[in-house]
């Protein structure tokens, strides 16, 4: 079910993708939670191989709109497509099969379970044979295994346990592992709702070192962040948001910071 | 975290994190051959807090204090009463006696660990053992056509409670004490009051008095209630703790909407647990006809309080998420040592009750304490 290394956009000697075609978009969303209008009319456009940066003011629809490009939400109006086909996400796991993976907001991680069991959960792994097959049976240590070796790989924690319960981890070790979640599938678009918020400066540098890992790879990533020295220094196109729909689109070597906060906050008006 | 720098893996060494090195989920096959790893040094903790030592073992374990409080009241009445009471029958009686409530204890840990409650167990259980009776003497049913109607009954409940539950989100405690009412009054309308008699069924359906059959060992006497009611709990155990439906039990009890973004269909998850408690009840009534030998629709009135007593005593917390169904069952031991010890003391059965209120505010207040600690 899940997208493998197969479906990564082709990439050329040079090791850089054909970034012009659009591998998911959308158009039109739009999204109301009683009175509150979270998205209005906003479009989307993710690249192959590209880091886009969703940039915007708190309460501007940022995540409002992650969530309808993983399944998390359904929107009231508009479309998405995804490879130019439509494609609709009625859950999670529908965006999963597509080989879309999340980091939200929130990190949707359960506290009462384990590490491993939150890095395999909706995708355990069974063991092999009768006892896999006929008793279902789980292979808790192979799913340790790997679950240790991702976040060595990350580098994002020093777990002590892979057992230990989530609640008892700190914020930012937390985070840790729903990044690892979200990349340790073989997902092709990679969604982070600010994975670097709870992080001290060391591990921000490391996600951000795997957000350009995960691109030299051919595969897409999305990410919202309100920390613009990252966003400038990572991302290929910035998407700004504002009032709940896409203001405009901007290269981060054509504009500086300071212009792209004034576009994000209203101050300048948007280039056409 | 750590100071190893080379633990994060350096780029263009052929395998990517993003791509799915060898980490696809279902393949199981771990780690691809050319993996170049940098094995991380994973700091040995410098020593963990006893405290959170001792929550995490709760936490991990959370039979332990069912366990231990009935390893203790069975110490304790052995020491009064001696032999009388450590004897193979008296033992083996209280199993017996706990059979019932063990089974439908079951559906109600499940129900449970999801964050639920279902007070229409007891009421599922009688009507299906009424229906098992009726369909067998009113409509002449083989007895074995009318025991799957009794097991379609339980399982139509549950739907019905799974529905309302996952699908039209209403609070569980609300939906499961409707349908308590109107399984109560459904069984009552039906069987119009009536009773079975122990020897009418003995004489033309014994299959429906099955599990009231016995196997003796020595003194140890183990009806077939009994030995299904530990087999369903091990059987229950087993799908919790090692299969991947279980995990998503507990996902969805702990935070549904953390499950349902991880990928997990909490509706379904709901509705397999309402359904799966139905079927269950419809064994319990099954086995409820073999304990008392009649069909009467004013047994096991209780069921349903004493049901979440035994969970609650088990350490299953009612927030959800925490617990296990072999804690269910030393819960209802526990209960059942009371009983019968006290009994055998010649104590006023008032005193079981007192005690097993201190013991269901006791059971609360140790899983505050361990939810508290986990903050
Ligand atoms: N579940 C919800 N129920 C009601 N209102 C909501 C809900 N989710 C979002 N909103 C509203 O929609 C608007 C957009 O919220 P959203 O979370 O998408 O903003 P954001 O850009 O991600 O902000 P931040 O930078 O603070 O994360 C806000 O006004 C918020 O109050
Ligand atoms: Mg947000």
């Amino acid at each position: 079910m899940n997208a493998t290394v197969d479906s990564v956009a082709p990439v050329d000697a040079a090791g850089s993708v054909d970034s012009t075609v659009a591998l998911m978009s959308a158009r039109g969303l739009r999204k109301r939670y009683g009175n509150v209008t979270a998205l209005d009319d906003a479009d989307f456009e993710l690249r192959r191989g590209e880091i886009l940066a969703v940039i915007g003011d708190n309460g501007a629809g940022k995540s409002t709109l992650i969530k309808i490009l993983s399944g998390a939400e359904q929107p009231d109006d508009g479309e998405m497509q995804l490879d130019g086909a439509p494609a609709r996400f009625d859950s999670p796991a529908a965006a999963h099969a597509a080989g879309v993976e999340t980091v939200y907001q929130n990190l949707a991680l359960s506290p009462a379970l384990s590490i491993a069991d939150n890095l395999f959960l909706g995708r355990e792994i069974r063991r092999r044979g009768l006892a896999g097959k006929w008793l279902r049976m789980l292979d808790h240590r192979e799913m340790e295994r790997q679950a240790r070796r991702k976040l060595s790989d990350l580098g994002l924690l020093t777990i002590q346990n892979i057992r230990q319960t989530v609640e008892t981890l700190s914020g930012g070790q937390r985070q840790g592992v729903a990044v690892a979640r979200a990349t340790a599938f073989g997902g092709r678009i990679i969604i982070m709702d600010e994975p670097t918020a709870a992080l001290g400066v060391k591990e921000s540098r490391r996600v951000l070192r795997l957000i350009r890992d995960i691109k030299s790879h051919g595969l897409s990533v999305v990410l919202v962040s309100h920390n613009m020295p990252h966003v400038f220094e990572v991302a290929d196109r910035i998407h700004i948001h504002r009032l709940g729909r896409r203001l405009c689109v901007i290269r981060p070597g054509d504009y500086s910071m300071d212009n792209a906060v004034a576009f994000m906050t209203g101050a300048k008006p948007a280039p056409s | 975290m750590t100071d190893n720098p080379q633990s994060y893996r350096a780029d263009g060494d052929g395998t990517g994190v993003g791509t799915g090195d060898g980490a696809g989920a279902g393949d199981g096959a771990g780690a691809g051959a050319g993996n170049t790893v940098a094995a991380a040094a994973v700091h040995a903790p410098a020593h963990e807090p006893p405290l959170w030592r001792v929550r995490h073992f709760f936490h991990r374990h959370p039979e332990a204090v069912p366990l231990f409080v009935l390893l203790c009241s069975l110490a304790g009445f052995g020491l009064a009463l001696g032999g009388k009471f450590f004897s193979p029958f008296a033992l083996t009686l209280i199993l017996q006696q706990v059979a019932v409530v063990g089974i439908v204890g079951a559906a109600q840990t499940l129900v449970i660990l999801t964050a639920g409650i279902d007070l229409s167990v007891g009421a599922v259980m009688v009507l299906s053992s009424v229906v098992m009776g009726q369909f067998t003497f009113r409509y002449g049913l083989p007895p074995a056509a009318a025991v799957a109607c009794g097991f379609a009954v339980g399982a139509l409940c549950g739907a019905v409670n799974g529905f309302l539950v996952a699908r039209v989100r209403l609070p569980p405690f609300i939906v499961t004490l409707g349908m308590w009412q109107i399984v109560l009054a459904t069984n009552f309308l039906y069987s119009a009051n009536e009773t079975i008699r122990s020897q009418d069924i003995a004489a033309q359906a014994s299959l429906l008095q099955f599990f009231g059959g016995k196997a003796q060992l020595g003194g140890a006497v183990f009806t077939y209630g009994v030995i299904a009611m530990v087999a369903l709990v091990a059987g229950l155990q087993y799908a919790l703790t090692r299969t991947a439906w279980g995990r998503h039990v507990y996902a969805v009890g702990d935070d549904p909407q953390a499950a349902q973004l991880a990928g997990v269909s909490a509706r379904r998850v709901l509705f397999s647990v309402y359904i799966l408690a139905g079927l269950i009840c419809a064994l319990a009534g099954w086995v409820l006809i073999g304990r008392i030998g009649s069909v009467s629709p004013t047994a096991g009135q209780f069921a349903n309080i004493e049901s979440i007593t035994a969970v609650v005593i088990g350490g299953v917390s009612l927030f959800g998420g925490r617990g296990s169904i072999a804690g269910m069952l030393f819960g209802a031991l526990i209960v059942g040592v009371f009983s019968l010890g006290l009994r055998l003391l010649g104590a006023d059965p008032q005193w079981t009750y007192l005690l097993i209120g201190l013991l269901i505010i006791l059971a609360i207040a140790a899983d505050q304490w361990i939810r508290a600690l986990a903050r």
